[in-house]
């Protein structure tokens, strides 16, 4: 027990992030309700989003904004400052996961429109399959 | 040195998104000009960058000279270059049959649907130049929202098809960020170049053959490969006409150029070939696989579109096998099959389109007659499926001999009875169609008296042709085209 166990608390925020995915992924592809379908997609980019940033936590480190004068005459000491990459790339894929749930929506709507409904399976009656 | 010509392959398309926008806004007629000649400039610019790159040899760029690691680099090589040329050629010749059908269904909607086919072709413009592993993945999610729009705009179906798109390319989409992600917890970088050089250091990890699994099964999701392709014969046919040419020819392709940059620019063919080569053996047998149910499943289609849908899941096995096969001459093949696929491709999708235009229907029992009533979309066709079957001199023959030798080579005989078993499939399909519109249809032995030749307009005649014309001048520029630029990629196992 001892092993397994403590491998899993000590790397808590991974199993965290597994476990959101596979519900993510569930949903995803058992779910026959479009709007289920994708909040799944949702918490499955959440999921990974979490991931990418909580690979950025560094204990005990300041947010990473520095004096030009200080750096420039005792230069950067890496373990004081949190890397802020991760968190960066992080903004850019909530944009791209934004736009594509905006997308989705759209099209969503005029399913909706069309059909009067969002469950996939009443639509593919409806267009006779 | 070619200075920054490379930048205006991409810049083109997507100044000219915006100004179709706001353009044709204003005013409908201005949309044909602006969209025809932004991608000639754009093709224009990827034949200077060619020239400038067989000159001078491969170099890489830095945007805004922020130097790499840090800021993004593009690399500019031999392979890329093609690729470059390639996709601006295809825009640029799909666009006439675009905006010939476009403005006949969407009258209303032209602007939005060509700043999309715009922003969707600097998009594959930027898939290619990138070096760097996260912005290829922003540039994949660019290509597929658009894409996903594009789709959504057909009729019937065409929204539903889009959203099961959406799930599935968001699900592909997320794999491969999430190989970045263990990627960029193992090396702290994401510039390509910087990964490989860091990669030995931590080699032969369970990390990182995760990291390769989810970037590679993301991107097979991306590319429709069997069996992760059910997505692709629905969003495809359902797809308006004007966006099936643009999206059928490219999007599975550089996909799989994709798949080339991650496999040798990001890790290395020693270690994806030699390190596991039960893997490599297991890809091999499911691209075997995939060629045989998807040319099976084409069989069964009753509509030219649709069999054309899985004739590219077919492909796309074909490509992948190639690659995976782990020699110079199937890795020469696949890269080869990416050009000459997107060109027929394209040929047979313009059929489709100029079919359409006269006949309304694609179904199997409505083309009767046809070779009549339009003999020059009908000579292309006859060409494309030649292409397809792989008669030569036609572009399919040299690149599936290349694939076929290189299976006999690799010893990786399923793959070669799967190569030939979908010759005869394509065979069997093309002249069932062949065998549909020559023969039936007419009264009696049929002389002339099946209506008048009305044949598909200008516009959408004219690109069939030149592609059609194509097929056959790149099947004969094969010497030249592997020996300058194709040679110059692949690797010395």
């Amino acid at each position: 027990m001892g092993g397994f166990g403590a491998e899993i608390v000590a790397k808590y925020n991974y199993w965290i992030y597994v476990l959101l995915m596979m519900i993510g992924f569930y949903a995803m592809i058992a779910k026959r309700n479009l709007v289920k379908k994708l909040l799944g997609m949702n918490i499955f980019q959440t999921a990974i989003i979490l991931m990418f940033v909580s690979a950025g936590v560094k204990h005990g480190a300041a947010i990473p904004i520095l004096d030009k004068h200080e750096v420039l005459e005792h230069g950067v000491h890496a373990a004081s400052v949190v890397n802020p990459l991760p968190h960066v790339l992080m903004l850019t894929a909530i944009v791209v996961s934004v736009s594509v749930t905006g997308v989705a929506l759209a099209i969503m709507q005029r399913i909706y429109r069309r059909y009067g409904t969002l469950e996939e399976d009443e639509i593919l009656e409806k267009i006779g399959e | 040195m070619s200075g920054n010509l490379h930048m205006f392959v991409m810049a083109a398309p997507l100044v000219g998104a915006l100004t179709v926008n706001l353009a044709g806004r204003a005013s409908r007629k201005a949309v044909l000009p602006l969209v025809l000649g932004f991608l000639t400039l754009s093709l224009v610019a990827a034949l200077g960058t060619m020239a400038g790159v067989l000159e001078h040899g491969a170099f890489t760029y830095t945007v805004g000279n922020w130097q790499p690691p840090f800021g993004i680099e593009l690399r500019i090589d031999h392979l890329s270059s093609l690729m470059l040329v390639l996709v601006s050629a295809v825009a640029l010749i799909a666009s006439f049959a675009s905006l010939q059908s476009v403005a006949k269904d969407l009258a209303d909607r032209q602007h939005h649907f060509f700043t999309l086919y715009l922003i969707l072709v600097a998009g594959l413009h930027g898939l290619i130049l990138t070096a760097d592993a996260f912005n290829l993945y922003v540039l994949l999610e660019i290509t597929s929202i658009t894409t996903y729009g594009l789709i959504a705009m057909g009729r019937g179906r065409a929204p539903l098809s889009s959203f099961n798109y959406i799930i599935m390319g968001s699900i592909g989409a997320c794999f491969y960020l999430l190989g970045v992600g263990y990627l960029y917890i193992l090396t702290g970088t994401l510039n390509m170049a910087d990964i490989a050089a860091r990669l030995p250091q931590v080699n032969g990890t369970v990390a990182v053959a995760t990291a390769f699994a989810f970037m590679l099964v993301g991107l097979w999701i991306k590319m429709a490969f069997f069996p992760l392709h059910g997505w692709l014969p629905r969003a495809y046919n359902d797809a308006p006409i004007g966006a099936g040419v643009l999206v059928a020819p490219l999007m599975t392709k550089v996909t799989i150029y994709l798949m080339l940059r991650v496999m040798f620019s990001v890790f290395s063919p020693q270690y994806e070939f030699f390190q596991h080569p039960d893997v490599q053996n297991l890809v091999v047998w499911g691209a075997a696989l995939g060629i045989i149910c998807a040319s099976a499943l084409a069989l069964g289609q009753r509509d030219l579109r649709r069999m054309l849908t899985y004739i590219i899941v077919a492909e796309v096995g074909y490509m992948v096998g190639g690659v995976w096969l782990a020699n110079g001459t199937g890795l020469t093949g696949a890269v080869l099959h990416i050009v000459n696929d997107a060109l027929m491709t394209l040929c047979l999708f313009l059929v489709a389109a100029a079919i359409i235009s006269r006949n309304g229907s694609l179904a199997f029992d409505r083309l009767q007659g046809l070779y009549r009533r339009m003999p020059w979309t009908m000579a292309g066709f006859t060409l494309g499926a030649f292409a397809m079957i792989g008669v030569p001199p036609t572009c399919g023959f040299f690149s599936k001999w290349y694939l076929i030798l290189g299976g006999i080579e690799a010893r990786q005989w399923p793959y070669v009875v799967a190569l030939v078993f979908s010759s005869l499939v394509n065979a069997v399909l093309f002249f069932r169609i062949i065998e549909i519109a020559y023969f039936r249809g007419g009264k009696g032995h049929g002389h002339d008296d099946h209506g008048p030749v009305t044949e598909a307009p200008a516009m959408i005649l004219a690109p069939l042709l030149v592609s059609a014309a194509a097929l056959v001048l790149v099947g004969l520029a094969t010497g030249p085209l592997v020996s300058n630029l194709i040679a110059q990629f692949v690797p010395v196992f």
